[in-house]
């Protein structure tokens, strides 16, 4: 056996002379974790899935609503909630792949800095939605003007300029909490399944438990972070009191379990 | 280089890896050995980071592995080949590193051609790759960057004779160009054909460490003779241990000159006299890790 070693051609070479070797700046990471979201087939569906269901709703507003419903306002709601729903999972899936499908070894082996992976996580994420909500805005105009040429009515332009940031807001809130629940408990499963018990069923609870008990009836809207989102949705997020509840829900929701889950995942072990 | 200097990993009440230390030195091939479960994975993930150390250290050329501005122009790494994300094609996930390594997209082909994956398999996501294919593309993603060092845990499972004969002539290219190389492997006649040092490690414990000829001259001495009980009783009678195989021949830790001398002065006729090597890294091996092994073989 030891006869049939060949000495390679190339052992006459000399040494690798040592590179200076310059840090990875984060535009590159962010770049890099934006394609990662989306070179997968399931990350390509779900982008591709944005523009559909968009145009979807759109055809749906434009066939179902009654005329007089006929505003930028329906469009931009029937747009709004796919939206709402994919945006999360995106948000999700681009933190738990790294260990669900354990992409991670290699990602935090060339970036061994786990927290400036992470970072250009959520930046490519905010970019992501940001983008999303983009182009739900620009085919709900489209429709909209579509709409009422169809139905023979008047164009109405009924979201105003201080609601459209406060619907991106939202759904940002809703990225975040995915993010979160993706940093906190890093599997796809857990996070997805964790992130419609967030959203679906613990709302309906809280609002049970505030119709039973009065003394909650209160404090709900300063823990209940599915009102405070949906407040955004409605641009009703006005007062300094609202504010300050949809800080607090954040603080609650986001913030705190955001960095509890960063300090665990950057010392956890990547198998 | 690759110094690891007093290495401990506890898991709640279990020791993974106990007080480690040893180096693997450049212009050399390093293999690293050890039954299953002995802590050799765990000690190659803390020396890149993905686990942290309970105590001790592993540095790169002096450097912690997460100082490395950008590690993988100075280590490859492949510690699992599947894991990958299956989604993806072996093109785009060397892509993907070849990105965050800042390199230009032809190394990307170049990789591909260099392990022998076509244009259509590149093309192919993960998720259809065989073992073998996936350790290629591991390989490929290790040596992306055209690093010093290499750090690889298992990286011939699954691959083919030729596959296997490729990768032995690469990693002895490499450390003859003055690489670094670090390869865990339980195919301990490849290990024996490539590595140059060798570092044994049973229980999270180093058990054995230094170059392959000095481990394998320990290993001692075989001798035949048409009568192996009047050898080992002359042996006995010089002073020497011995130990009579079933095989018919005699085994002794004593060189080969001091056997051929006692077997002369007794008057016995030696058929065969060689330091035990041929039988070598296995044995060795087995007998270094039996308290650790799992089935208990006795050596």
């Amino acid at each position: 056996m030891t006869a049939t070693i060949v000495p390679p051609a190339t052992t006459t070479e000399t040494a690798p002379a040592r590179r200076a070797v310059r840090p990875i700046p984060t535009a590159r990471l962010v770049r890099i974790e934006l394609r990662k979201m989306f070179d997968t087939r399931s990350g390509f569906w779900m982008l591709v899935s944005i523009g559909v269901l968009s145009l979807v709703a759109t055809g749906a507003v434009i066939l179902f609503a009654p005329d007089d419903a006929v505003t930028y306002d329906s469009f931009a709601t029937a747009i709004g909630f796919p939206m709402s729903v994919i945006l999360p999972m995106i948000a999700i899936l681009a933190v738990t792949s790294e260990w669900s499908q354990r992409s991670g070894l290699t990602t935090f082996t060339l970036v061994p800095h786990r927290g400036r992976v992470i970072g250009a996580k959520a930046i490519a994420s905010v970019i992501v939605g940001l983008g999303s909500m983009a182009i739900a805005f620009a085919v709900g105009a489209v429709g909209n003007l579509a709409g009422s040429a169809l139905a023979g009515v008047d164009t109405v332009w009924d979201v105003s300029l201080s609601t459209a940031p406060q619907i991106v807001l939202g759904n940002l809130v809703g990225m975040a909490i995915g993010f979160t629940l993706g940093v906190v408990l890093r599997a796809s499963a857990a996070a997805i399944v964790g992130y419609f018990v967030v959203s679906l069923v613990m709302p309906g609870i809280l609002v049970l438990l505030a119709q039973v008990r009065s003394w909650f009836e209160d404090l709900q809207p300063w823990i209940d972070w599915n009102y405070t989102q949906v407040e955004l949705f409605e641009g009703a997020t006005n007062t300094g009191e609202e504010w300050a509840m949809l800080g607090s829900t954040t603080m609650i929701w986001i913030v705190v379990p955001l960095v509890i889950g960063l300090l665990t995942l950057r010392r956890s072990e990547v198998k | 280089m690759i110094t690891v200097d007093s290495l401990t990993r506890t898991y709640a009440g279990f020791t993974a890896v106990d007080n480690v230390s040893f180096t693997a030195r450049s212009g050399r091939v390093t293999g690293f050995l050890g039954p299953n479960g002995a802590g050799k994975s765990t000690t190659m993930r803390v020396m890149v980071g993905l686990t942290t150390a309970t105590s001790g250290s592993a540095t790169i050329d002096g450097v912690r592995f997460a100082d490395l501005p950008n590690p993988g122009l100075e280590v490859g790494v492949l510690l699992d080949a599947s894991a990958q994300h299956a989604g993806r094609t072996g093109r785009e996930i060397l892509t993907l590193a070849s990105d965050t390594m800042g390199l230009p997209r032809a190394r990307v082909d170049e990789m591909i051609e260099l392990v022998s994956l076509t244009p259509t398999e590149a093309g192919r996501r993960v998720r259809n790759y065989s073992l073998g294919m996936r350790q290629r593309l591991g390989i490929a993603t290790a040596l992306l960057g055209d690093p010093r060092v290499l750090i690889l845990d298992e990286p011939a499972n699954g691959l083919d004779p030729a596959g296997i004969r490729w990768m032995r002539d690469l990693l002895t290219g490499f450390a003859g160009r003055g690489g670094t190389v670090l390869l865990s492997s339980h195919l301990l006649h490849e290990i024996e054909v490539i590595a140059d040092d060798l570092v044994v490690i049973g229980n999270g414990k180093i058990v054995a460490s230094g170059t392959k000829e000095d481990l394998l001259a320990a290993a001692g001495t075989l001798a035949r003779s048409a009568s192996p009980r009047d050898l080992a009783h002359a042996l006995e009678q010089a002073g020497i241990p011995s130990t009579l195989a079933g095989d018919g021949s005699v085994r002794t830790d004593a060189d080969p000159a001091q056997v051929g001398a006692v077997a002369l002065a007794a008057g016995i006729a030696l058929t065969e006299l060689r330091s035990a090597e041929g039988a070598g890294l296995e044995d060795m091996f087995l007998s270094l890790t039996a308290d650790t092994q799992r089935e208990g073989v006795a050596a």
